[in-house]
């Protein structure tokens, strides 16, 4: 063990976890200001209650990803510094941008939102969720658009004297191919995430919650989750689809290990399931479907699809000797349970959809299992896909430009990296528990009271109590 | 004016306005078991930070963005080099943010107090390091000629760098003091108002003394001009907050704090990280900068996008611009 792979496990802890919080983030802020704009238009109680009880959710959760983002930013520089030195001249522009365009927006105005109940004029304070919304879902992009420099670099050169990527051509970074396909796909998981859990409330408490006044909410709730979580099923298999091309065109390498495909095949049949030896040279057992791998790698059923030893001896030829092979088993397997874990939740989704058609009531104790399932699935999907987008981009940091192992800090010893990694992994997992433990409260306790409406004119509130306050 | 000079200067106010942002949320965090006798009173100086601490926080996340993109050696080094100040100032900022969010979630009294001491020691430890840090920037570390640290932890607390932290430690309490003052009603405002006045003489002399020693180690004529008025509207400050006049007492704090982040960076430059050691290791406004088209096309997005987001950030404080007190707290 050395300082390399310390950072190394230390930069997949903390971005997984990071990543656990902001996709919930990205989903419901949408979600609750689309709540709060119903009840906005048609002045249905319903709404607020719902508007209120997720965004106490969503706030519970946004805390996380607000706290675990600045490690984020601070780590490329800590951990990192090689990397820092050789990108910072393109990669850095992006986070710069993302601070000052997206983070500002989205902290100032959840402030506005939390405390602005009866503080903003209605509008201003339906304003404020939107433009929290808007500066979430902005800063996805540009963080997007940084990582995918990582996985197909372009609008830059290599300065032959200094040796490090200078910025060329700012647009092509912000519509580099890759970006332009990973942010829809982003954006559909994090619905899934943020609707199953609308579903998953809602359900409980329109099966265990039977005698509750608000069964009426509690059950629109669950079909509008449903609804969501559907759309961004059909959202993500069909950018998923398109992402698999792109990948296949940029980073064949990654395609290969995400299948397991050791020799060039045209047509290639796409594993299901394959149990071998892990260099490939011998199929304990195979389920495949013929030219579904060509199809889905380059949208033609007789494509040809480039195998893991092929490519190999192609890089090495072109980079030098050394192995450019990611690790078969992580890439193979994370590529697969993003997909079925994934699925699972539009699976589960129609279900409920089901059970509660022409105005049914839903009461399966199995059916309440599996939807009390669902958020969990797409957050390890979530968990999954990036775990196979990193591994896959192995050994590089930057394909095709610099190895992961010339990225790291030469001044940070392996005693201080694992001082944080340490540190790090503790605080996370006590945090975890705790946000988890809140939000399994908040949830049951169910929506709130609205009925008691603080009177509305504006001219003197210093006697009342304020609203959402700490 | 060269496009390095304005990013320095950019850095530089980035810095300054986190400064004096979260120097006062800084501040109220420590002041917490100090001023809150018990909760309701607690509750009140969290709710006076509670709708724009989240929002100061990001000209650090900004300030962080900018020193990458326009200065990647300057990021590279400072970050990697001043390693285990940072993993402490990252910690703290992670459980004080999310106490503040988490603390009333529950009514145990052991669950808020837990939350207050994540508040109070989240609080209390980037105030001091953040001192520490840019005093060690100031002053110059060890870096070998590939600009790389070759300091150990040990080099960063040096008697100067204390007296740095023990400065940003005593400005921020007085400036969260006289915050407090500004923003609650009744019995709170009074003791936060003393209080202000007790700790601003100590501000004041740990102040003086540190830009002192400060301009001995380097200086410019900007960075004396710039001390003199740190020192005179720190005064300003306090003998404001004496005859309570708050508004113009935080006035004083905040120009002051501003005002001493103005005198480093001031001192510094044209350097931006000098090397104790070698002078080719010393990193510069110029040696580690970005290329030009990369620091154009940022000068664009920051000359669009500054004034919006000190539009939307200054309404948001219009917007909670009245006193709270124990009135405005929920019984529950």
């Amino acid at each position: 063990m050395d300082a390399l792979d310390v950072a190394r496990w230390q930069f997949g802890v903390t971005t997984v976890y990071h990543f656990l919080f902001v996709p919930l983030t990205i989903g419901l802020s949408v979600l609750v200001a689309i709540l709060q704009t119903m009840w906005h238009r048609t002045g249905n109680e319903r709404y607020l209650k719902l508007t209120k009880f997720y965004g106490k959710l969503f706030l519970i959760n946004f805390a996380m990803g607000v706290v675990t983002g600045i490690v984020q930013e601070f780590q490329f520089g800590m951990n990192w510094s090689d990397y820092s030195r050789f990108v910072g001249d393109v990669f850095g522009a992006p986070l710069a941008i993302e601070a000052l365009v997206a983070f500002f927006l989205e902290s100032t105005f959840i402030g506005l939102w939390i405390f602005g109940w009866d503080r903003l004029p209605k509008r201003a304070h339906l304003a404020s969720i939107w433009a929290a919304a808007i500066g979430t879902n902005l800063s996805a992009y540009f963080i997007l658009a940084a990582n995918s420099f990582m996985q197909n670099p372009v609008g830059y050169r290599i300065n032959p004297d200094s040796g490090r990527a200078e910025l060329t051509d700012f647009p092509a970074v912000l519509t580099n191919k890759v970006a332009l396909i990973t942010f829809p796909h982003t954006l559909a998981g994090s619905f899934l995430v943020a609707g199953s859990l609308i579903v998953a409330v809602g359900l409980w408490h329109v099966i265990r919650n039977r005698d509750s006044a608000d069964t009426g909410a509690y059950r629109f709730a669950t079909k509008f989750g449903s609804w969501v979580v559907l759309v961004a099923s059909a959202a993500v298999l069909f950018t998923g689809d398109i992402q698999g091309k792109i990948m296949t065109d940029v980073q064949p390498m990654k395609m290969a290990a995400a299948e397991g495909l050791y020799t060039t095949e045209s047509p290639a049949s796409f594993s299901v399931l394959t149990i071998g030896s892990l260099d490939g040279s011998r199929e304990v057992f195979a389920l495949k479907i013929p030219y579904l791998l060509s199809y889905l790698g380059t949208g033609d059923p007789n494509g040809t699809v480039h195998g893991i030893n092929d490519l190999q001896a192609q890089y090495a030829t072109q980079y030098g000797a050394g192995s450019y092979t990611p690790i078969i088993p992580v890439t193979y397997w994370s590529f697969r349970f993003m997909i079925a874990f994934g699925m699972a939740a539009g699976a589960i989704a129609l279900l409920v959809l089901w059970s509660q058609r022409k105005g049914r009531t839903p009461s399966s104790k199995w059916l309440l299992r599996a939807g009390l399932a669902m958020p969990v699935l797409p957050v390890l999907a979530n968990s999954f896909g990036w775990i196979f987008t990193e591994m896959g981009r192995q050994p590089w940091i930057v394909f095709g430009e610099m190895l992961t192992r010339n990225g790291v800090s030469r001044s940070v010893s392996l005693t201080e990296v694992l001082t944080s990694f340490t540190a790090f992994t503790l605080i996370y997992a006590t945090l975890a528990v705790i946000e988890v433990k809140l939000l399994l409260r908040y949830a049951k306790a169910g929506v709130p009271d609205v009925s008691e409406q603080p009177p509305t004119d504006d001219t003197d509130d210093a006697e009342r109590p304020l609203a959402f306050a700490y | 004016m060269e496009l390095t000079t304005i990013w320095f200067l950019l850095v530089a106010v980035l810095f300054t306005g986190y400064f004096i942002l979260e120097g006062f949320d800084f501040g109220v965090g420590m002041l917490l078991p100090v001023l809150g006798r018990d909760d309701r009173e607690r509750r009140v100086l969290i709710n006076t930070i509670g709708p724009v601490w989240d929002g100061n926080e990001v000209w650090l996340i900004t300030a962080g963005g900018a020193m990458f993109a326009a200065f990647p050696e300057w990021y590279a080094t400072l970050f990697s080099g001043f390693y285990l100040p940072l993993l402490l100032i990252l910690l703290a900022l992670i459980a004080r943010g999310v106490a503040f969010e988490y603390r009333h979630k529950r009514p145990e009294a052991s669950w808020k107090r837990r939350w207050d001491a994540a508040i109070v020691v989240g609080s209390l430890l980037p105030a001091i390091l953040w001192g520490v840090a840019f005093a060690n920037i100031l002053r110059g570390v060890p870096l070998d000629a590939d600009h790389e640290y070759v300091g150990g932890l040990l080099n960063l607390l040096n008697p100067y760098a204390l007296l740095g932290g023990a400065t940003t430690l005593a400005l921020f309490l007085t400036h969260g003091a006289v915050f407090i003052a500004l923003k609650t009603t009744g019995d709170i405002r009074e003791r936060a108002g003393a209080l202000a006045v007790r700790l601003g003489v100590g501000a004041a002399v740990l102040a003086v003394g540190f830009l002192t020693w400060t301009l001995t180690i380097r200086s410019s004529a900007a960075a004396v001009v710039l001390a003199v008025g740190a020192a005179l509207a720190l005064l300003g400050g306090l003998a404001a907050a004496r005859v309570r006049r708050e508004g113009w007492a935080f006035t004083g704090t905040a120009v002051a704090i501003g005002l001493a982040v103005a005198t480093l960076f001031a001192a510094l430059f044209p350097n931006v990280l000098p090397s104790t050691l070698d002078a080719a290791g010393t990193l510069t406004a110029t040696n580690a900068a970005s290329t030009p088209y990369t620091l154009k096309i940022m000068t664009w997005v920051a000359v669009i996008f500054t004034p919006v987001v000190l539009a939307y950030q200054g309404w948001t404080y219009w917007v909670f611009r009245k006193r709270i007190g124990i009135a405005n707290i929920p019984q529950h």
